[in-house]
Parts: structure tokens; sequence; C-alpha cells
């Protein structure tokens, strides 16, 4: 009898305790929604949302980092996507399962995946802006600075790098559901192998394809480390018009304003503001996510 | 088997008349596809060993004009040199920049010497500084190499020192403590994911932990600036607001949703057998969740921790906005420290291109390149294999 009774306390101190750690997980994740809704609800407003910043950031509104945002997860994804798609395709459709080759690219995706978004930062630096950029000025337009210093288009190509195997991985996902079957009855049909993949693989796995573009764009939008110095610029009164300017993003407009403005005190509710519209931008783009991919696992179980 | 074999002579069949269905036709769009799709895979590889090269390339010149130097006459001008750091990039940000910083971490000692550089620069011409930077660039960087090892990091000051020990004992500091922080609270409730938790349960638990994936490190970072910090200092009494222990924190917060995954994803690949087998043998849920599964996935929780480190490691946006970003050595979890991803952040946009403190960021990149690239082999190799073994029994 006791000897049971004892081993139930402990059974329940256990349950317990791991019931604890996921309710404080919860916790910490609704306070810090919370917070920052309470904080920021007051100030979206429309002005908020279509103005610009006014004396110093104290006031006006946020639509450049909104646009440069946009722009740069459009261009990020034009870059990542294709890409991404293809190397997906490659690994379930053509490389063999436990070959070199492909063991090396899922090694390198998965490194790709934990590399800090600073190095990439750095990268850009170092390889977009200082070789490519500044091959391109001497080749193009001898020597003048155009291509060799922090622009939008650096910025995107370095961001599309950090969130490639976000691509690639949910692709290779959704290829996986598509039934053998269907390709098996494809090449039946005399269809060769690119015709089967374009016309059956591709069209079975777009909703994958999209979640993979979505994720990826909720990275883009909240990643800041890797435009530090690629291209991002705290405040631009022109919103960025070719390739080669710079833009303002919202996660660096929240950094600045935070840590290096003058006056901390009085931006403070635009610093909620921002950081509310960047939150429910990629809080809304997790959730569409997150919905997408249930759907197709429910599509793989039945 | 005999249609492979007979390849050749059906070919000569088909001449005659006869359609030949077994034979493929070389189609050009098919060949084009599969080597466009082999060399774009390639990229992902690609990409890996040119941010080697070029992290690397960048950071070389401390140690490859090291050697040069030693011909090289040690220069009277080094100080000059130093003084017009700030000038080319003329950044106005760069005096906030440190003004913010003395006020939250009241280190006096450091701010002196950014504030001098600042003022001092400013009297000097773009041209001017350029000329001097490029002759001399090589003279200090033996010292610079030397000083690597040293307690102090002044990198924008009359005699530069670049000691790189007080950052990686910063960085050090916030990685054990955020993983103190997030590895219990993430293991335990993947392990109640695992084996307790009913449906309805689950179904709340992994979104949440997939929406917290989804925070922007900025808005963690914003939290722990504004809320945490506040909060944290309310209750536990340290002088300084923004310190290792808030950063910490902050950073476990951002780390939990990979450590919970991975873990989660370890423990449901444990097989259903062993836990039939506990349960028959008489032990309850909690027994078989503790003794049988948990041990079965360590190898697996291992590299979530691995993977845990890597990210905090590598966190750039959280340390910069909530560790009050001091170089200190000290081991009180309560005093300000400065990372080594910080430390790039927050220097790298005002360096000027190709100086010795533009070096030693980039082979400060160099050290996390290699030390996430590592955990991530380690990880991914000999953990995995170990998992395997031990679910296969063999």
């Amino acid at each position: 009898m006791i000897k049971s009774f004892k081993k139930n306390i402990k059974g329940i101190l256990i349950e317990g305790l791991t019931l604890s750690s996921a309710l404080i997980i919860i916790a910490i994740v609704v306070v810090m929604f919370t917070v920052i809704v309470i904080g920021g609800k007051d100030q979206i407003t429309w002005e908020f949302l279509t103005s610009f910043p006014e004396d110093g950031m104290t006031k006006g509104g946020i639509f450049p980092a909104i646009y440069g945002t946009a722009l740069l997860v459009i261009l990020m994804s034009i870059a990542a996507v294709p890409f991404g798609t293809i190397t997906a395709i490659y690994l379930t459709e053509y490389a063999k399962e436990n070959s070199i080759i492909a063991k090396t690219i899922r090694f390198a995706v998965r490194t790709l995946a934990v590399i800090p978004s600073i190095i990439y930062g750095l990268f850009g630096l170092g390889f977009f802006i200082k070789f490519v950029g500044t091959q391109m000025d001497n080749a193009f337009l001898g020597g003048q600075l155009k291509w060799g210093q922090p622009n939008i288009l650096w910025a995107s190509l370095t961001m599309s790098l950090l969130t490639l195997p976000v691509v690639i991985v949910s692709v290779e996902e959704a290829l996986k559901t598509v039934p053998k079957d269907l390709r098996a009855a494809s090449l039946a049909l005399g269809a060769t192998k690119w015709q089967t993949i374009w016309k059956v693989v591709i069209p079975g796995s777009i909703s994958g394809i999209m979640t993979g573009t979505i994720l990826a764009v909720s990275r883009g939008a909240g990643e800041v480390a890797p435009i530090l110095f690629t291209g991002v610029a705290y405040y631009l009164a022109t919103l960025p018009a070719s390739l080669s300017d710079q833009f303002m993003v919202l996660g660096y407009h929240i950094y600045v304003m935070t840590t290096q403005s003058a006056n901390v005190d009085q931006t403070m509710p635009i610093q909620f503001g921002t950081t509310l519209v960047l939150l429910m931008l990629t809080f809304i783009l997790n959730f569409s996510a997150i919905i997408l991919r249930y759907r197709i696992r429910k599509k793989k179980t039945d | 088997m005999t249609k492979k074999t007979k390849k050749g002579r059906k070919s000569e069949a088909s001449n005659s008349g006869l359609i030949d269905i077994t034979q493929k036709k070389f189609r050009w769009s098919d060949y084009l596809a599969e080597k466009i799709i082999k060399g774009v895979a390639f990229l992902s590889i690609t990409i890996i060993i040119l941010i080697f090269v070029f992290v690397f390339r960048e950071s070389l010149p401390i140690f490859s004009s090291a050697k040069s130097a030693e011909h090289a006459e040690a220069a009277s001008n080094t100080t000059e040199v130093q003084e017009t750091y700030g000038e080319v990039t003329d950044q106005p940000i760069v005096e906030e920049v440190q003004e913010t910083y003395g006020e939250v971490t009241d280190q006096s000692n450091v701010q002196e010497t950014y504030g001098e550089v600042t003022d001092t620069s400013s009297t000097k011409s773009p041209a001017e500084s350029y000329a001097v930077s490029d002759g001399s660039g090589y003279d200090d960087n033996q010292s610079a190499l030397k000083s690597l090892a040293s307690k102090d990091w002044y990198p924008v000051s009359d005699k530069p020192r670049f000691g790189l020990l007080p950052l990686i004992i910063g960085t050090f500091k916030i990685t054990v403590i955020s993983i103190l922080f997030a590895a219990p609270l993430a293991i335990l409730a993947a392990l109640y994911t695992a084996s307790f938790a009913g449906k309805r349960l689950k179904e709340i638990i992994k979104p949440t932990i997939e929406m917290l994936a989804g925070f922007p490190s900025v808005v963690i970072g914003f939290f722990a600036l504004m809320v945490l910090a506040t909060f944290l200092q309310e209750v536990f009494h340290y002088d300084t607001r923004l310190n290792s222990f808030v950063g910490g924190i902050a950073m476990g917060i951002a780390a939990i949703p990979i450590i919970f995954t991975i873990t989660e994803d370890a423990l449901t690949a444990v097989p259903k057998t062993f836990n039939e087998a506990s349960l028959a043998l008489g032990a309850s849920k909690w027994q078989t969740a503790f003794f049988v599964i948990l041990p079965a996935a360590t190898p697996g929780i291992f590299a979530a921790i691995l993977l845990g480190i890597g990210r905090v490691f590598g966190e750039t946006m959280i340390a910069l906005m909530a560790t009050g970003n001091a170089a200190q050595m000290g081991l009180n979890p309560f005093e300000s420290v400065r990372t080594l991803a910080a430390t790039i952040g927050a220097e790298m946009a005002e360096v000027v291109f190709g100086d010795t403190h533009y070096n030693v960021l980039f082979l400060i990149g160099s050290l996390l390149f290699i030390f996430t690239f590592v955990i991530n082999a380690i990880a991914e190799f000999y953990v995995k294999g170990k998992l395997m073994k031990r679910i296969q029994g063999k």
C-alpha cells in the first residue's frame, strides 16, 4: 500500500513537473504576445501604417520600413524559392537516398540552417559587396562606386541564402507526400522523368512550395543581423527606387529606436507599435504556414 | 534484364519498320533538366564553401601581414592611424551608440576612449585618413595579433587592443545561463508532450512552440529590453539593468523551440516496442517515460542541446539589445557582457574597409562559423549514429 502510494506520488510529481514546464513555455509566449499587443495596439492606425517618420522618429508612421520589408522579402523569395525548390526536387527525385552526394547536400543544407545569421551578414559584405559589387563597378562603371556598397539587391540575396534551407526542407516534405503510384502511372503512360516532375510532381506539391515560401518570408521579415551591413538604413527620406538603393526595415527600425536613438522615452509608443506590426506580420505568415502544413500532413495520412 | 543487354540490336530492328517501345529516346529537354537540377542542388554546398572562403579571406591579413611587418619598422604614426577610424565611415549613429551604451553599462573606461575617437576624427578630411590607413595598415597588425590574447577589447583607441578573451568569456557566460534556463524547460516539456499529454493538449503545445520559433529575435530582444530587464531587476535587485542574466534568459527563450522540437523528435522516434515492453513488465507510465524512453533518446537530447548552444552562440540581435554590451572579464552573471556576435553587429558598420579592426571582426566571424559548423557536424554524425544504433539495438 505505502509503496504504491509512494510510487504514485513520484509519478504525480514527475508528471506535474513536466506539465508545468510546458505551461511555463506557453505562459512565456502568451506574456510576450500580450505585452506587445497591449503596448502597441493604440499606435496602430491607418496613418501610422502609411506615413513617413517625422521629428527624429518621435512622430509619424513607419511606412518606409513596411515598404522596405515587403520589397526585401519579395526580392529574397524570387531568389530563394526557385533554387530551394530545385534542390528539393533533386534530393527527392534524382538523388539516391543514401548516395554520398545526397548526404553531402543534406548536411550542407542543415549546416546552412544553423550558421548564425550574422555570418551571412559578413558573407554578404565580403562576397556580394566587396567582391562581386566591386568587380561589377570596375567592369561596367570604370570604378565608379555603385554596386560596391550596401544596397537592397545584396541585402535580399544575403537574406535568400539564409532562407534557402527553410524552402528546401518544406518543399522536400511536400514532394514526399506525392504518391509513388502517380509517378509510376505517369511514367507508364510514356512521360519522361522531367515531364512527370513538371506535370505531376510539382502540381501535386504546390501547397508545400507555398508553405516553404511563407515560412521563408516570415523568417526573412524578422531577421536583422544579415542586413545590418548589407543594405539597411535607419532613416531615408525617399523610398528605394532601384536595386542599388538602401532601404528601411521594421526589425532594424525597432533595434535602432530602442538602443541608439537619443530620445528612447519619446519614441516608446512607436517602438511598441512597430514591434506589434512586425510581430503580427510574422504571426499571420507563420499561422497560415502551419495550417497549410497541417493540410499536407493530413493528405499524407489519408 | 535481357532487354537491356539487347538494346543495341533492337535499335537495328527498328530500322526495319518495327516500332520499338523498349528503347528510350534521348531527349535534350530531359537531359538538360537533369543537369540543371543537379547543378542547382550543388549550390548549397557551394555556398558553404564560399562562406568559408570569404569570411576567412577577410580575416587573413592579420596573420599574413604580421609576418611582413617584421621587416617594416614599428611606425610611430600608428596612433594617428587609429584616430582616423571613426572618420571615414562618419556615421552619426556612432556617437549615439556609445552614449546609450554608456548610460546602460556605466563603463566609463570604455566609453571614454570611444568618445575621444569620434571627437578627433571629425576634424580631419576623408582623403587624409584614407592615405594614412592605406600606407601604414601593416604596421599595427603585428601588435594586433599579439593583443588577441589580451584582456582588453579597445578596438578604437590610441593603441587599439583586440583582446578576444572578454568577448569569449561573455559569450560563454550567456550561453551557459541560457542553456541552464532553456534546456530543462524544453526537455521536460517535450517529455510531457511525447509521453503524457492528451491529444488536445498536444494541439495547444506544439503550435505554441512553432509560434515561439517564429518570433523574430528582434522582438524577443525588444521584450527583454523593455519588460524582462525591468522585471528581473525588481525581483533580483542588481545594479546594472542590462546584463548577461537578462540576455541569457532572453536567448534561452529563443533557444527553447529548437531544443524542444529536436528532443520531441528524438522521444517519438523511440520505438513503441520499448514503451510496450516496459509497461508489460509492470512499470508505470512515468517510470517508462523517465527510465526507458528518456534514456533511449539521450543522444537526440544531446543533439538538441548542442544545436541550442549553436543558436545562442551566434545570436546577434538579442545580444545587442539586452546584454549591456560592455566587454568585461568578470564571472558575475549580473554584469554587462559583450558577446562575439554582438561585437560584429555593433562595430562592423563603423570600421574602415581593410584595416585591422575590420579584419579582426572577420576573424571573430570565422571563429563563430567554425564553432557552429563543428557543433552541427557533431550533432549530425556522432549523435545520429549513436541514436540509430541504440534504437535498433545493435
